[in-house]
């Protein structure tokens, strides 16, 4: 009997070492119920208690080894083929993907979105207001009586004699400073609209975005200190800022606001055109006419305002020469941002 | 205000200030600087000559060769065409390398076989008008004796002998100060921003005729409105000789951009730049009687200004006028019927006062805004007519352009009182953030001609400073002196803490913008006005609501003249732009407003709206209808918003009547959207199919989910059923699924549509339509036995309601 085992097992493994061996046929052959192997242990019985465990021994190392062979041998089988498989779906990814449809969001948008994040993360809400405006708030709250040379600037279109298209953002801050006792904090960005023909740096329509802050003690200092803040998140931790005087009826003192040129950081530039520095807003300390007339008493409160024009961001951002592209909405304008 | 830098040398000396220099610390002081021009910069290398000979050219019967003596050591020949030429002459001569205006460049040359060094110039290729150089002709040589300047040293730099060498500086005045309009005012500003001595004469005083006579002679006057003119001075000049005026004056005037006339109305012109005072000359023998009366036109009154324009006038508007007729326009312009003319002997100056905001109004009105006119609605100095009347009759005496009559005519109702204010050094410290003593302060408003108090407490105004009433005005002008830049950033403005945050509606829209990119559209912007001829592009009927647009009353053009009242035109449009320059996947959307007009004299309401458009291909199963709702559903998910209704919509024109619907959250309407009517299509060259949806913001913002509210996720098993009906073509397959949703109760879960089918095997005017439905009850495993009853009871609904059976 131990021969036979030994014959079971010299035989197994050469058949399982043959070239092409068919392992499942095999494991079938001598350990299945009907196995060769399994027939000699059936006939186990017939052993005499000293010889049967030393077969029993025999024949469980035999059906380890033959086990051990199969599993070996079926293992590498599996490996070669999912191998095969695998190298047969190789693809070539230089096809193109999917095509996705990504839409784009419009630069003023994305800017004026930035816009809102600086201030949002300054504590500043964001209001609204009406774009066709009473000449009240968009003027006369404003110090801007009629017949004010100030107007001349400002080309408006009017409705009626005292309706028309708001030719500024500030009268939101009238609106805001009527109906809010200060601490004020508001940014309001809005489209505005001046009777100037579309060329490569006019358009009768664009936008703007206005700030107002009033509260008790607020100087010109954290005017500068705001503004600076803003530009350096905008345009970048280096950016410094320069207050040139200037004239707005709503505010006293007012400033045009200059930032050191972003492109040269100042050195001078085809983008600052010589100057080291690019005119971005105007600002100044809200008018005490202007509190007085929106019932906020000068003599307690003051605050600042500041409004910038989106599109010439836009522009100076994004190096766009010709303002026209930001209206005519051509998808190969749109896709580059 | 253009600005000579040679004029401004008479009241404070700069010429220690690099020019660039100069502007930017003017622009710093609040005088902001457009741009300066060095002038005459490009001529280079021209200098007078004097013709020594002149004799024709061998070869040409038009050219003719001059020895001209130049101051060198010998004369050089130079060939000319001008014919004006003679032996004696003194001209400018463009030497060998010389440069003349507009990059040219002189070289010695041959003309047919002749050498010549250099060229003859004329005043045009030196830059200059007969304006400029009365006596000069256009088509010639400059004869320098022809213009007085025979005498001109031989050799010189012609830019020193036409006195054409100055800077003009050009500066940016703002409305407030109407009084830097002038040298003085200027001059004032750049002693204050340079610490130079300022040097402004005392109040001139011309030579008069002593002959006895007086003015009153001549003239009285008197000021009907006194609230329109608030001040009226007058001076006369008799024996006056109209000539042209002295070269030194005429390059004052050039250099600020004013061109040179004659002496008299020069001698306006150069007070006017000067002092900033408006004045105007009238002949006085143009006027009926001796008459003058300040009056407002009569309604109707016709006037011809000095520009022979005629201007029919309304009672608001001021005139000047004699017994019988207007002879100027107040403030603005003089009239054609006394304008200063070669023969006029006896001159009437005026240097009035007249209402800013009504200068404003009848300039604006009649389309002239003069170098008058832009003054006096800035608000002038009403003490200023008397130094300036003066300044013009001191120099008719030195131009010895005629004799001033003895006498001032000096009407001034009310005499200006100059206003004075207290100086808070605290306040101001404070309200700018800086920290400046009291005496730095008043020492800036003293350079400033403020009149400051011994204690340094109160300040008076100077009368032409009218733009200064408040601490904030004192605080800017003690800023722009000491340096806006000089201020110290700070940021207590954070000190009440405030919420930095967007309004649930602004999240919302931001979000849904968000998405709508997501989805694959591209964002636009486009013009809030519109034409109104869009409407009828987009086939409005005439008596459509939408046609009623709040009008812009001075549009720019028709195509800019009425706010929209619906966003399509818009989106059609760009995306029809965008098709014609063949760009492929065009899908856009905008969020913006529409403008509907309300009641007359109030405001119009501007409710939010989104616009989607997309080209779609050619295809006649109308797709792009489901992809336009494919959006709206999208939109309808984000905003949480279940159980609309699509209801199919025919009686809208912009629309194919069958492929467009209306979106409804019970009975409000979301959305209008569908295929274009062809013949919109056509409107705007579209060659495929064009889908558009124009959705109301409001309207879906207030219909959205409020609260997000949990839902345990399901814990026993759904079953799935797969059911093929067969209906007639036009049962709307939207019945099906609601149907089965009413018929099955909770325990339908979904039903969703996944197959159309149309074919022979159905029928002729049928269709198969697909629903696999999820049944699923909430508290136990359903068992086939229930699902089997819910279905036969959903079956039945189907069948007897509507004829619907399973497909065989």
């Amino acid at each position: 009997m131990k021969d036979t085992l030994l014959k079971i097992k010299s035989e197994a493994l050469a058949a399982l070492s043959a070239e092409n061996a068919d392992i499942e046929a095999l494991r079938i052959k001598y350990l299945g119920k009907k196995g060769e192997l399994t027939a000699v242990l059936r006939g186990m019985g017939k052993l005499t208690p000293e010889e049967r465990p030393i077969i029993g021994q025999l024949a469980n190392d035999v059906r380890a080894e033959i086990e051990a062979e199969i599993e070996k041998m079926s293992s590498a089988a599996k490996t070669a083929a999912l191998e095969a498989k695998l190298k047969a779906e190789k693809l070539d990814v230089t096809v193109p993907g999917s095509k996705i449809p990504v839409g784009k969001c419009h630069p003023l948008a994305l800017v004026q979105r930035q816009l809102e994040e600086i201030f949002l993360g300054m504590g500043y809400s964001i209001a609204e207001g009406p774009e066709v405006e009473y000449d009240y708030y968009n003027f006369q709250a404003l110090n801007i009586p009629k017949d004010h040379p100030a107007r001349d600037t400002q080309d408006t279109f009017y409705i009626t004699e005292n309706i028309l298209l708001r030719s500024q953002t500030s009268p939101v801050q009238a609106r805001v400073m009527e109906n809010t006792q200060p601490p004020i904090k508001i940014i309001s960005p809005g489209r505005v609209y001046r009777s100037d023909a579309v060329d490569a740096t006019h358009s009768p329509l664009f936008h703007q975005c206005e700030g107002l802050v009033v509260d008790k003690g607020i100087t010109m200092g954290d005017l500068k200190g705001t503004l600076e803040m803003f530009a350096k998140t905008m345009f970048g931790e280096d950016t410094k800022i320069r207050f040139r005087p200037h004239h707005f009826p709503f505010t006293e003192p007012s400033a045009e606001v200059d930032v050191s040129c972003f492109a040269c950081g100042g050195k001078g530039c085809r983008l600052c055109k010589g100057e080291g520095w690019i005119e971005i807003l105007g600002a100044g300390m809200v008018h005490p006419n202007v509190l007085r007339m929106c019932n906020i008493d000068p003599e307690v409160y003051s605050g600042f305002a500041f409004g910038l024009g989106v599109e010439r961001i836009v522009m100076l951002k994004y190096h766009i020469d010709d303002m026209r592209h930001l209206y005519e909405n051509d998808i190969r304008f749109l896709h580059q941002f | 205000m253009q600005l000579s830098m040679n004029w401004l040398a008479d009241f404070t000396d700069v010429s220690d200030i690099n020019i660039k220099d100069y502007c930017d610390r003017m622009t710093m002081t609040g005088s902001k600087v457009e741009t300066y021009e060095v002038l005459a910069e490009d001529i280079t290398g021209v200098v007078v000559g004097k013709i020594l000979s002149v004799v024709p050219h061998a070869n040409s019967d038009h050219l003719v060769i001059c020895q001209v003596e130049i101051g060198a050591e010998s004369p050089v020949q130079i060939v000319t065409g001008a014919s004006n030429v003679f032996a004696g002459a003194v001209v400018p001569v463009a030497t060998d390398g010389s440069n003349l205006p507009g990059g040219i460049k002189i070289k010695k040359g041959k003309l047919r076989g002749e050498v010549s060094c250099g060229m003859l110039c004329s005043i045009g290729e030196l830059g200059l008008t007969t304006h400029d150089m009365p006596g000069a002709i256009e088509d010639g040589i400059l004869i320098l004796n022809d213009v007085g300047l025979a005498d001109a040293p031989i050799g010189e730099d012609i830019r020193k002998v036409l006195m054409l060498s100055d800077t003009a500086v050009e500066f940016e005045i703002t409305s407030n100060r109407p009084d830097c309009l002038s040298v003085i005012g200027l001059a004032r500003e750049t002693a204050v921003s340079f610490g130079k001595p300022l040097n402004i004469p005392e109040a001139p005083k011309p030579a008069v005729r002593n002959d006895g006579e007086t003015i009153e002679k001549y003239l009285s006057v008197d000021i009907n409105n006194p609230t329109l003119c608030t001040r009226y001075s007058a001076r006369v000049v008799k024996n006056v000789k109209i000539a042209p005026s002295p070269l030194w004056l005429r390059m004052r005037l050039r250099a600020s951009g004013v061109r040179p006339i004659n002496n008299i109305v020069d001698i306006t012109n150069y007070v006017m730049l000067e002092y900033g005072q408006p004045m105007h000359a009238f002949d006085y023998k143009c006027l009926d009687g001796s008459h003058i009366i300040v009056r407002n036109a009569a309604e109707g009154e016709t006037f011809v200004s000095l520009d022979d324009q005629q201007h029919t006038l309304d009672a608001a508007s001021l005139v000047i006028a004699d017994e019988k007729k207007a002879v100027a326009l107040a403030g603005v312009m003089g009239g054609l019927n006394s304008e200063i003319t070669d023969e006029t002997v006896t001159v009437v100056f005026e240097s009035a006062m007249f209402h800013p905001g009504n200068v404003r109004v009848t300039a604006k009105k009649q389309g002239m805004r003069t170098e008058s006119s832009a003054r006096f609605e800035k608000g002038l100095d009403c003490e200023n007519t008397m130094p300036a009347l003066d300044r013009a009759c001191e120099l008719v005496a030195l131009l010895n352009a005629g004799e001033v009559v003895d006498g001032t005519i000096d009407v001034y109702p009310e005499k200006k009182v100059p206003f004075t204010m207290p100086l808070d050094a605290e306040k101001i410290n404070t309200f700018l953030g800086v920290n400046l003593t009291r005496e730095y302060m008043a020492d800036v408003f003293h350079s400033l001609d403020f009149a400051v108090s011994e204690d340094l407490c109160t300040l008076t105004v100077p009368t032409y400073r009218d733009d200064v009433r408040c601490m904030n005005d004192l605080a800017e002008e003690v800023l722009r002196i000491y340096g806006y830049n000089m201020i110290a950033s700070t940021l207590s403005a954070a000190a009440t803490p405030t919420v930095g945050a967007r309004t649930e509606r602004q999240n919302f829209d931001m979000h849904l913008r968000d998405m709508l990119c997501g989805m694959g559209l591209d964002e636009i912007e486009t013009f809030s006005f519109i034409s109104p001829s869009y409407y009828q592009k987009i086939r409005l009927a005439e008596t459509d609501v939408r046609r009623k647009s709040v009008v812009i009353s001075n549009p720019l053009g028709e195509d800019t003249s009425v706010m929209r009242t619906t966003m399509l035109p818009s989106m059609l449009k760009v995306l029809s732009d965008n098709t014609s320059v063949k760009n492929k996947n065009v899908a856009l959307f905008e969020m913006g407003k529409v403008y509907l007009p309300t009641k007359e004299g109030e405001l119009p309401e501007e409710p939010g709206r989104l616009s989607i458009g997309f080209v779609s291909e050619a295809d006649k199963t109308g797709s792009g209808f489901y992809r336009m709702k494919g959006y709206l559903e999208a939109i309808l998910y984000i905003a949480g918003i279940t159980d609309v209704d699509y209801v199919s919509c025919d009686s809208e024109p912009t629309f194919h009547p069958g492929r467009c619907a209306k979106l409804y959250k019970g009975d409000k309407e979301i959305a209008l959207f569908g295929e274009i009517h062809p013949a919109v299509a056509e409107n705007y060259n579209f060659v495929t199919p064009v889908y558009v949806c124009e959705l109301a913001m409001n309207t879906l913002f207030d219909v959205r989910r409020l609260m997000m509210d949990y839902k345990p996720l399901p814990k026993y098993p759904a079953l799935e059923r797969d059911f093929s009906f067969v209906c007639d073509e036009d049962t709307a397959v939207g019945t099906i699924a609601k149907e089965i949703k009413e018929c099955g109760g909770k325990v339908v879960e979904s039903a969703e549509l996944f197959d159309i089918y149309r074919g022979a095997q159905i029928g002729e005017g049928k269709k198969s339509v697909s629903y696999a439905v999820m049944l699923r009850a909430d508290d136990h495993t359903m068992t086939d036995e229930e699902a089997d009853a819910t279905v036969t009871k959903i079956l039945d609904k189907l069948a007897a309601a509507h004829g619907i059976t399973l497909r065989k």
